[in-house]
């Protein structure tokens, strides 16, 4: 019933003053529309970068690292020196892969292991030669944590589980050596090991660097190439449920397995800088574009209450309370915001529906933005933030009008 | 006894210290139609505004309704203020954009003593005894001065106040008007039996009320001053 008038005298001031409602609104609709649709297209690219990227990385990779000798002990009192220290020529393989990978898959945030083998290759065929990488991988897992089958433009992922002497290779090298599905195609190692593999099926990641020199075969034949036994793994991958925290595991994982776990921050490291740096810029610009709406509805308000000097002074006379005064403005500059936020989250959604129909080309598509919960949610409570404070601060300054100071005027 | 002031004392400080009130001490009783006179800067409007509790920057007590307000805080006083005193301006403050209706109603909304449908009915019932029955669903910004006036004096009856406080409630107004706003003032305090205190320029208003206090430079010179 007390809230009901101080309510009822909000709404009469933003219904006679329709224009200015309007204005103040609009700053909100604008602000809240550009902080949702900046923020929906910063998590369109993390989106598609992590896409780009996790179809040839892992999460957190776990290798043996290169040793550098050392003395033998550590004496403090008759130390031992090595002059021109070298890397200890010690096999790359990680011993015991199948308990460490066991270990790993207990662990709860852990989502696909796969135990690998990189080998630099050259592929021949007839007289061209292209040299690249190969990777052998169990391929079951490889799919899970690459998801290799969804960029495959030729052939089936099925037909290379079931050929262990199947191979997968990039468009561009499909192109360059004319190779389709069913071609064979010769592979030499390092090790100087020949090996010729059946294409079961071309992929493009859209990456040039990457489709004309990788390819994926099985593990076993990644042994082959390397000339070990089938222990022999040089990699463990590791994905986790949460890419944006693996750093948190690479620790863990390197504790746990004694090996060095690096996770992909730390080996892109001017590409995880490049990703800060926008969504800071983005921030920053969404946010003041915020703000200065904000700054719109305490103009507002500060002329109402100007305007309203009188009123104030004869409603305190009457025995409203400070605090009635205060809502009364605070209820005012609310419903401005409530009108702005809502507008302002259609205006949005039709700028990101309109722009994720927007045609971009290249490795890209279409543009990549998407509507996200979270996003919309953050610039909901970020609007109604801002115009609660924006409403305060002159209803605070409403609320101390000396009403004597204005009758005796 | 209504109201009731011991030593009031008030110094205005800015921009040097004056004295504006000196050991101001009288009673108010119930139904009674009291004037303050005294010429301009004689500190009878800064007495009424200590009176009315909205200046609380005083020595001295200000009791009303056997209630020593002088030391409660603004909530509280804001609530006595609602409850127990009516206001009438020399300008009548109605809120533009409300009708005269809502206007009255605006006091009692926010006591909140009876329903909304109770507190209209009332509301209609003031501006009957004030002959604007016929104006009250006007906006209050299209009504005469005196029309307007009147509106005000029936905003300060709703809550059925104990005490109404004028300051200059005439001040504004044309001679017929004067008389019009006089009238009811004295048919309230004798009909309803309604206290009024109101400060006034006007000889003729001081005249026909119950008691007249005179004042000069801050002091009461006389209680109970005639023409």
């Amino acid at each position: 019933m007390k809230q009901a008038i101080n309510s009822e005298i909000a709404f009469t001031y933003i219904s006679s003053n329709k224009k200015l409602t309007a204005v103040a609104a609009m700053g909100v609709v604008l602000g809240l529309a550009v902080f949702i649709f900046m923020n929906s297209m910063m998590a369109g690219f993390d989106k598609q970068i992590n896409e780009s990227i996790f179809k040839s990385i892992s999460h957190i990779r776990i290798y043996k690292d290169d040793e550098i000798s050392k003395p033998l002990k550590n004496d403090s009192i008759n130390p031992s020196l090595i002059i021109n220290p070298k890397v200890v020529p010690t096999s790359n393989t990680i011993i015991n892969p199948n308990e460490i990978i066991k270990l790993l898959e207990k662990h709860p945030d852990v989502t696909v292991v796969s135990p690998q083998i990189v080998t630099s290759v050259f592929y021949n065929n007839g007289k061209s030669q292209i040299a690249g990488s190969s990777m052998g991988f169990i391929p079951e897992r490889g799919n899970q944590m690459y998801n290799i089958e969804s960029f495959m433009v030729d052939g089936s992922y099925q037909a290379f589980m079931n050929n262990q002497n199947g191979i997968l290779i990039g468009s561009g090298i499909a192109q360059k050596m004319n190779l389709t599905v069913g071609d064979n195609i010769s592979l030499t190692s390092s090790k100087a090991v020949t090996k010729v593999m059946r294409v079961e099926g071309i992929f493009q990641t859209n990456n040039s660097r990457e489709d004309k020199s990788r390819s994926y075969i099985s593990l076993q034949a990644g042994q082959q190439l390397q000339k070990q036994g089938p222990t022999y793994v040089t990699d463990i991958n590791v994905n986790v449920k949460n890419s944006d925290q693996a750093e948190k595991y690479s620790q863990l994982f390197s504790d746990l397995t004694g090996y060095k776990a690096e996770d992909w921050k730390a080996s892109n490291e001017t590409l995880v800088a490049g990703n800060k740096m926008r969504k800071v810029i983005i921030t920053f610009v969404s946010f003041t574009i915020l703000i200065v709406a904000g700054f719109g509805i305490y103009n507002i308000l500060n002329m109402t209450v100007t305007s309203k000097i009188n009123d104030i002074a004869i409603l305190k006379a009457m025995g409203f309370r400070g605090g009635d005064v205060v809502k009364i403005f605070v209820t005012q500059a609310m419903t401005i915001g409530a009108i702005g936020v809502t507008v302002g989250l259609a205006l949005a959604s039709v700028l990101i529906y309109a722009l994720q129909h927007f045609y971009i080309g290249g490795d890209i598509g279409y543009f990549p933005i998407y509507f996200n919960l979270g996003v919309f949610l953050k610039g909901i409570a970020m609007g109604f933030s801002i115009t609660f404070l924006a409403g305060y601060i002159p209803a605070r300054k409403a609320a101390k009008v000396d009403p004597v100071s204005i009758f005796r005027k | 006894m209504i109201l009731q002031t011991k030593n009031i004392n008030k110094f205005f400080t800015d921009p040097v210290r004056f004295q504006a009130l000196h050991d101001i001490s009288f009673d108010v009783n119930k139904g009674e139609f009291l004037t303050m006179i005294g010429k301009s800067g004689c500190g009878k409007s800064t007495l009424l505004y200590i009176l009315s509790t909205m200046d609380t920057d005083y020595d001295g007590q200000l009791i009303i309704d056997n209630e020593d307000v002088s030391k409660y805080n603004q909530d509280k006083l804001a609530a006595i203020r609602n409850h127990k005193i009516g206001f009438v301006f020399q300008f009548h403050y109605l809120l533009p954009e409300f009708s005269c209706l809502k206007n009255v109603m605006i006091p009692a909304l926010r006591l909140g003593q009876y329903s909304e449908q109770e507190i209209e009915e009332r509301a209609y019932a003031k501006l009957k005894i004030l002959g604007l029955e016929e104006q009250a669903l006007k906006p209050a910004s299209k009504l005469s001065g005196g029309q307007q006036q009147r509106v005000a004096i029936a905003r300060a009856l709703i809550n059925d106040p104990l005490l109404i406080m004028g300051d200059e409630p005439t001040g504004n107004l044309d001679s017929r008007n004067t008389q019009i706003v006089f009238d009811i003032f004295k048919e309230l305090t004798q009909e309803y039996g309604q206290t009024i205190i109101a400060v006034t320029h006007d000889n003729d208003f001081a005249a026909a009320s119950d008691r007249t206090i005179q004042m000069q430079d801050g002091k009461i010179i006389d209680w109970d001053y005639k023409g």
